[in-house]
């Protein structure tokens, strides 16, 4: 049977909950025994795509945000997932310095970071549904999971 | 957050507090923009000494105070800056704008 660990966690769209989600998915992968750096990315990239759910997804309003972590041999993945207004043009999205919000100081370097700091991101979004950012990344291949 | 900035003739000095997020630039830009409103502020200094994390919110925070500053012929520098902030900064390109010091804390409170 193939070797697993999940976790699930909800929590409301407001930004005082931004630190605990991504310490919380860190923590939890914890059990890959990654070096610190691989934490490091993984917390960076957790926190945009959250950023992203409560800024873009929910323009600031109070709902949803849902967090899915699944660990396997030497690799987590992370689904965040919005409910909310949803990508109208993904691909424009993702391109680095690209921003729907320039006046509230957004850099629209979130994808770019994301994709920088994990090895696999996919974005799955339809306007007025909401939005998934599915993440992977590889860690602690110097040990053995779940010991 | 108040209690973040000093001001010294006209430099502000900003204390960035342990993870400079979503949550925490917002904070941030609020204090800031108040003191640069009266126009007497030429530089604002960040200093990250506490700082472990900062994502991509932290650098639209510093990239709009740039642009603020740099209209009213200011500039805007970053100090005490540790590796991964580095790492953050370089990836933005935020470091072609702003001034960086990576010089450790424990060097100037010696001297």
């Amino acid at each position: 049977m193939e070797n697993t660990n999940e976790m699930m966690i909800e929590f409301d769209s407001r930004s005082c909950n931004e630190g605990f989600a991504r310490v919380a998915v860190a923590a939890f992968a914890t059990q890959l025994n990654p070096i610190l750096e691989e934490v490091n990315d993984l917390k960076t990239a957790v926190s945009e795509a959250i950023t992203n759910a409560i800024v873009h997804g929910y323009e600031d309003e109070v709902h949803t945000i849902r967090i899915e972590c699944k660990l396997t041999d030497h690799e987590i993945t992370v689904a965040v997932t919005d409910y909310g207004k949803g990508i109208e043009n993904i691909e424009k999205a993702m391109e680095p310095l690209f921003t729907t919000k320039p006046e509230a100081d957004r850099s629209g370097m979130g994808f770019a970071f994301m994709e920088a700091f994990m090895d696999k991101v996919t974005v799955r979004s339809a306007p007025g549904k909401g939005t998934t950012v599915l993440m992977k990344k590889k860690m602690g291949c110097e040990s053995t999971p779940f010991d | 957050m108040e209690e973040a900035i000093q001001k010294k003739g006209n430099r502000l000095m900003v204390t960035i507090p342990g993870e400079l997020d979503h949550h925490y630039a917002e904070q941030i830009k609020g204090v800031v923009d108040k003191q640069l409103e009266n126009g007497s502020i030429r530089s604002v200094v960040f200093d990250f000494r506490n700082t472990t994390f900062m994502d991509s919110s932290g650098i639209g925070m510093i990239m709009g105070r740039y642009r603020l500053l740099s209209y009213m012929g200011g500039s805007v520098a970053a100090i005490h800056v540790s590796d991964r902030i580095m790492r953050i900064m370089q990836l933005s390109g935020i470091h072609k704008f702003i001034e960086i010091s990576q010089e450790t804390v424990w060097n100037q409170k010696r001297k």
